[in-house]
């Protein structure tokens, strides 16, 4: 299939200016004609549903959770970049866009990056109107702090809860739409298939959490920001509930899934503590900003921290990295930390963690200025580990945090299904290989605030799609599908739970399509997964019945989805035969074990199209052109 | 360790509903509240019983999805903990713990642990808003707050809508969540324009969801997981009564044009 980006064309300063003027417009009061669909309601679905609703069209918004402010954005710690450059020290919309498209390690495209670059000024502005507390200078001004793989500040934060006070922005401004009648809630209902009639989107399936109820809801375009799929891994820093169904079905009914291998880990999580842990939690990047890394220098020095002098210590990302230091971007300092441990001088019972140490900065700002920046992570910290952070150093390792793959999207953010659009983590677009810290607060808003309500007007106003009844029979047969899949998974006759099998499948996508990743690995993985695959389908034991609240039921579905996608990964992970970003080849490094990329074979999208049960996927390929930020191997020694 | 745990089970909201004994063998002392939920209910999948169903979501204390009363303290009554964020260390060998879930009329549960919260985003829908649509936004920097108003707007905004609140009061009242609303969005400029119509129409709506009203008992402020203090009440109290003097009727006439 032949991938048109649909990007335009001419000076990248004035394209997405000249774009907007080149969209079709519906008038006002033809908007209300068009039901519009947004699945999820974070930070991207949730912007897009209050914004929509704003522009007048009629919107449904379908969220799992009981309400949409529990949308997984809320946990977002660190910040949101814009380049507003209130800090004088050389930011620019240029130079936050070409910092992404480094940092994504040159497989991000161009256009989408400078756009998300030029928006980002204007949500911080939308943010403020509507009430978000972000930290303030005694002057009254916003204030910034830096964040990894960035030399300028260009943070925005609200102490460490900088998603949360964002996600209740947009749901505040959602749910002024919702009285106002514009958008209709639908909480607590999970979307299990597309409905695509004559190759538009038109509809979804979904099933209501509290009694089973299987529905259709037609609708004129359907947009998903349903999350990304961390939780493939099993243990991640995702909230249980994140899962990939959406995105995933929608693959399976003919839209494309780019970079699927494109996996975040995030290097400053707290460490596992044993096989019941249940998720991992992360400690703010921002941490960074004033901890300092270290290991001992000795294998196997079991010494607590305080006992070992400050010769004896390797701070190993300062000595390798001097410029960037602490703050080298995420895939470098979590691959750092996994050669340390590899090495043996991990630390913690398991040896599976670095230290994070506060205790130079305490002396320099005081124990009341760490406290003000970093108060309620210290005592996350404490909650869960029983250590406190400012008398002995944090413990951390990396864990799978973010993903960059996900279904692909034009210019306009639409799938490769018209009538499809992918917003915020869902989509691949604008991250790349890898994802610098607080844009992806950043991406989400502006897919849902500034992107989608002018590119879906021009989808409505030129598709022009025709009215339908809910029971065409593309409707019915989705609805039929669902309904085989739940019976299905019932059926299943032996004894092990849907969380046994989630933790051994995430074991085996961490072992072999983690941190580091080698054909032999990945070829391994592509034979213990089917297998897993198909024991799962005969003895998993799912109780109750499909009408009542059954979180089992839920899991499950969702876990027979991360199946097949942990494979999509894999064979996407083994076809990428380059490193690059957060995909890491043993095979392809450099004499000091950094990423190799092999800019003339693989600077593509390599985007993947089912093609029915049991058959390999087939590849497209939008291919990646440079011509403002020259691929270079990244450096930030 | 070894529990014994006395879980409120309800098959649906008509269910009268009971309490039935568990008995929990294996109970590590680093696990979570809920990992520790998680394996009894492992376990009771291999006997072929059903599962206790219960709210969460991020485990990491901060979506508020997570919530029931342990031994009749909402979260469990630990200092500025969720009940995702609560470890066994805190409990002993040979405990018998008390799991219920949130009890109120504007919380319906659904099955077991798990409630209906939805009155929440129905008072939010009233007026827990400033109104400021996409594109309409002066410069971020051209409204200065002042930076002690900034951080207690901040300190109210920190809200996770959990219900621990109301679950904790004795008469079942939204006033802490309502009045941290209030606070958070009165104390910053861009909420002064809304600020007498919010406190109308979020109290306005508090009633119709039969939450009764607050009588300064205090136990929402104890019960708080993100340690809201009981203030914010007292100032939503006046600005309702201030509301309640000086907001006008909107003019029928409409604008001009």
């Amino acid at each position: 299939m032949e991938l048109k980006s649909n990007a335009p064309t001419g000076p990248i300063e004035q394209s997405w200016e000249k774009h907007k003027f080149d969209l079709k417009l519906i008038n006002p009061a033809n908007k209300r004609k068009y039901n519009i669909i947004v699945v999820g309601s974070g930070l991207a679905g949730g912007a897009a549903a209050a914004s929509l609703g704003e522009l007048g069209y009629n919107v449904h918004c379908f969220c799992f959770q009981d309400s949409p402010r529990r949308a997984h954005s809320i946990a977002a710690q660190g910040g949101i970049n814009a380049a507003k450059n209130y800090h004088n020290d050389g930011d620019s919309v240029y130079r936050l866009f070409y910092d992404t498209v480094k940092g994504g390690d040159f497989r991000a495209r161009e256009a989408n990056v400078y756009r998300l670059a030029q928006v980002s000024v204007n949500i911080i502005d939308q943010c403020v109107a509507q009430g978000v507390p972000f930290a303030r200078e005694y002057g009254g001004l916003l204030d910034n702090r830096s964040f990894g793989g960035a030399q300028v500040s260009r943070t925005f934060y609200a102490r460490g809860q900088t998603g949360q006070q964002l996600l209740l922005g947009a749901y505040q401004a959602l749910e002024r739409q919702i009285g106002l009648g514009s958008v209709k809630m639908h909480p607590r209902s999970e979307m299990l298939d597309l409905i695509v009639v004559n190759g538009q989107a038109r509809g979804i399936v979904t099933r209501s959490l509290y009694d089973g109820k299987v529905e259709v809801r037609m609708g004129d375009a359907v947009v998903l920001a349903s999350g990304g799929y961390g939780n493939v891994f099993y243990l991640s820093t995702n909230a249980k509930g994140c899962n990939a169904t959406a995105i995933w079905r929608a693959y399976k009914r003919g839209a494309l899934f780019a970079n699927p291998c494109f996996t975040q880990i995030h290097p400053t999580c707290i460490p596992v503590a044993g096989d019941y842990q249940s998720k991992l939690t992360l400690m703010s990047e921002s941490l960074r900003n004033d901890g300092r890394i270290w290991v001992p220098k000795k294998a196997g020095d079991k010494r607590p921290p305080a006992s070992i002098p400050e010769e004896q210590r390797d701070y190993y990302l300062e000595r390798r990295y001097p410029s960037f230091g602490n703050l080298v971007p995420r895939d470098i300092a979590s691959r750092a930390a996994k050669a340390e441990c590899d090495a043996g001088r991990g630390v913690g019972e398991t040896g599976l963690g670095v230290y994070l140490d506060f205790a130079e900065s305490i002396e320099r700002l005081g124990k009341n200025k760490i406290a003000e920046r970093y108060g309620n992570l210290f005592e996350m910290y404490e909650r869960i580990t029983g250590e406190d952070p400012y008398q002995v150093p944090m413990r951390i390792y990396p864990a799978i945090h973010y993903t960059m793959g996900g279904l692909w999207v034009d210019y306009n953010l639409m799938s490769t299904i018209p009538g499809l659009f992918v917003l915020g983590e869902a989509n691949f677009s604008d991250h790349g290989a890898n994802r610098l810290g607080a844009s992806a607060l950043m991406q989400g808003l502006a897919d849902g605030y500034f992107i989608i309500p002018y590119t879906i007007g021009n989808y409505l106003a030129t598709a022009k799609p025709a009215k339908l009844p809910a029971d065409v029979p593309e409707a019915k047969e989705a609805v039929a599908n669902v309904t085989a899949i739940t019976k299905k998974l019932f059926s299943g006759n032996g004894t092990r739970t849907v969380d046994s099998y989630h933790r051994e499948l995430g074991k085996i996508v961490w072992d072999y399509c983690g941190m580091a990743r080698n054909e032999a690995g990945l070829k391994k993985a592509l034979s213990l997964i089917p297998a897993l695959r198909e024991d799962f389908w005969k003895n998993v034991r799912v109780l109750g019945t499909n009408e009542e609240f059954n979180q089992s039921l839920e899991k499950a579905g969702r876990v027979a989805d991360f199946f097949e996608l942990a494979e999509l990964m894999c064979s996407d992970a083994l076809d990428r035969k380059e490193s690059c970003g957060g995909h890491f080849r043993e095979e392809y490094q450099t004499p000091e074990g950094e990423a190799l990329r092999d800019d003339e074979h693989y600077s593509y999208v390599a985007a993947w199209a089912y093609q029915g049960p049991n058959q390999p996927p087939s590849l497209s390929k939008e291919p990646l052109v440079f011509t403002y930020v020259k691929p270079s191997q990244r450096s930030y020694k | 360790m070894k529990l014994t745990l006395h879980v409120w089970r309800q098959k649906n909201a008509e269910d009268a509903g009971r309490l039935v004994r568990y008995e929990h063998p294996n109970v590590d002392r680093h696990m979570s509240f809920l990992e520790m939920l998680d394996v009894l209910n492992e376990n009771l999948i291999a006997k072929g019983e059903d599962p206790i169903s219960f709210d969460h979501d991020c485990r990491e204390g901060i979506c508020g999805m997570c919530g029931f009363m342990i031994n009749g303290k909402a979260h469990g009554g630990f200092k500025g903990t969720t009940v995702c964020q609560l470890h066994m260390r805190h409990f002993k060998d040979g405990d018998e713990i008390y799991l219920e879930p949130w009890r109120a009329r504007a919380f319906p549960v659904i099955k077991d642990l798990a409630v209906d919260r939805g009155s929440f985003d129905r008072i939010i829908a009233a007026g827990g808003f400033i109104s400021a649509p996409t594109g309409s936004a002066p410069d971020g920097n051209a409204i200065l707050v002042k930076k002690q108003e900034a951080d207690l707007a901040m300190d109210a905004a920190a809200c996770i809508g959990c219900g621990a609140c109301v679950a904790a009061c004795p008469n079942a009242a939204a006033a802490l969540f309502v009045g941290a609303k209030i606070s958070h969005l009165g104390h910053l400029p861009q909420g002064q324009v809304e600020r007498d119509r919010r406190a109308l129409s979020m109290v306005q709506q508090m009633n119709v969801e039969a939450f009764a009203n607050c009588t300064n008992i205090g136990e929402c402020e104890a019960a708080c997981p993100k340690e809201i203090k009981l203030e914010v009440i007292a100032r939503s109290n006046r600005d309702y009564i201030k509301a309640a003097f000086v907001e006008r009727p909107e003019s029928a006439v409409g604008g001009a044009g």
